[in-house]
């Protein structure tokens, strides 16, 4: 790659400044250029973060239609399956797994709701309950 | 400001490798950040269906974590100091003290947790590297070798990312140099990084690493399309491009770096053939892109005549062979110098 060939696409960077590339200088050798993103990577980016929405949309679906608790949805916006989420929380995965039976939530302790809570950036009250509506935006903010 | 230090930062491509160089340089070891990927073993290629990530199969294309670091540093003669924690208060306390003797500390991180990511980068990924160079009140100061300048954290945001779990959870891991010799042999420590990387690319015996992985990999991938699905297959191929583009690479699956270090090993090394040799990886790096390019239009549902399965893995079978010649010639010349 020559330097006038570093790509300049902006997109997942966003405003955060730049990142660096290998790129060969007029002279034949190396130099880091400065790159603010390139389309190829763009492109799988959001496809990697179309697939976390999906995700997450379907659990808000399943939420709202009383199958779920919202730790099914919290989890899903925060990218974690049952085995990551259970490590964070520092409980076995049948319990987490249980927990997001709506019957079974609705009687979880403080305590216990707490450590959700924590884990998910959100106040136990919050936790309780999940956005009317669903909006992609939302996802990648936390 | 409650502790401070005067560190070399620089912007690198990849976290470890710009890790490893920058506390070199603050140590008074002139180290580029390729120089540390070339003598580290960085290179390498991998493809673990087995190991799967998010129900996506691992390709990688860079040797263990933590061990470029850990390479660099033996080769070297550099001492190195690393600690894990099982209390996380215990874990800050001493990050706080070693800041205050005027030690820049490296920690293992998990990205999500690190709250001056840009968005889009924020996944559950353990492997993130920076060294902490200071703390002002509630905020660390923060070396982080994938960004342009210092950067700051609060002291919460830290330490959640220095304890995050799942697969290679850091257990709030962190390390810093506690000798460092005054001349280290870096002709040797090239010579052998080199060696090393070329014959493991050559020679691991097992198929899907190393070049012969590049071909298992254009094998399975031709046939992703009928075996998974159309959708599936695009997830897969999306994965593997994001694997060889985005996680700091540099480019090109981390080829260019090598190319950058082939060149600085020449001079050191007074092997003007390997300015040839950096050339021809440069070009197998084109190729990479060339591969990400049309990969990203199928994924993207733009795909032009010639991007299908069958075309791609031509590509990668070309990047296979082209890297086989040349870990091949690397070796040949190293052997005849050395008569």
């Amino acid at each position: 790659m020559k330097i006038e060939e570093v790509p300049q696409d902006k997109g997942m960077i966003g405003d955060h400044g730049h990142e660096v590339c290998y790129a060969v200088g007029d002279n034949g050798r190396y130099t880091l250029s400065p790159s603010l993103g390139w389309e190829a990577k763009n492109v799988v980016n959001d496809q990697a973060w179309a697939v976390i929405v999906e995700e997450t949309r379907q659990m808000h679906r399943l939420v709202q239609s009383g199958k779920l608790s919202p730790i099914a949805y919290y989890q899903a916006k925060n990218q974690m399956d049952i085995a990551l989420l259970a490590c964070y929380v520092d409980m076995a995965k049948w319990r987490v797994k249980r927990h997001r039976r709506p019957e079974i939530f609705r009687r979880l302790s403080e305590r216990i709701l707490q450590r959700y809570a924590t884990i998910f950036g959100v106040s136990p009250a919050e936790l309780k309950t999940i956005p009317e509506i669903f909006s992609p935006e939302c996802i990648r903010r936390r | 400001m409650d502790s401070y230090i005067a560190f070399p930062h620089s912007q690198s491509a990849h976290c470890e490798s710009g890790v490893t160089a920058n506390l070199l340089r603050f140590h008074n070891i002139e180290c580029s950040e390729a120089l540390a990927f070339g003598i580290g073993e960085g290179l390498f290629f991998g493809y673990l269906p087995f190991i799967k990530i998010n129900n996506l199969p691992l390709t990688t294309f860079r040797g263990a974590v933590g061990s470029i670091f850990s390479k660099v540093n033996k080769r070297l003669g550099v001492t190195v100091r690393r600690r894990k924690f099982r209390s996380e208060s215990e874990a800050m306390d001493e990050l706080d003290a070693k800041l205050l003797q005027g030690i820049p500390v490296g920690c293992q991180t998990g990205a999500f947790w690190l709250p001056y990511f840009p968005p889009a980068f924020r996944f559950h990924f353990n492997m993130h590297n920076l060294v902490v160079i200071g703390r002002d009140g509630d905020e660390y100061l923060i070396s982080d070798p994938v960004f342009e300048k210092v950067v700051r954290c609060k002291r919460d945001d830290l330490q959640r990312a220095r304890f995050a779990r799942g697969a290679l959870a850091p257990k709030g891991a962190m390390y810093y140099l506690e000798a460092v010799p005054e001349n280290p042999d870096m002709g040797g420590a090239v010579l052998q990084g080199l060696t090393k990387a070329c014959r493991t690319m050559l020679r691991t015996p097992l198929p899907f690493l190393g070049v012969r992985g590049i071909k298992f990999l254009a094998d399975r991938l031709e046939k992703w399309p009928k075996k998974l699905g159309e959708e599936q297959a695009l997830l897969y191929l999306g994965q593997l491009i994001r694997m060889q583009e985005e996680i700091g690479t540099g480019g090109g699956g981390f080829r260019f770096m090598y190319a950058a270090f082939l060149q600085e090993a020449a001079e050191i090394l007074g092997l003007p053939q390997l300015f040839q040799l950096s050339e021809r990886m440069t070009l197998v790096g084109d190729t990479w892109r060339l591969f990400a390019v049309s990969g990203a239009r199928m994924c993207k549902g733009r795909a032009k005549d010639g991007d299908t399965y069958n075309e791609l893995a031509g590509i990668l079978r070309q990047c296979g062979q082209s890297e086989r010649a040349i870990y091949g010639d690397i070796l040949e010349l190293l052997q005849r110098s050395q008569r």
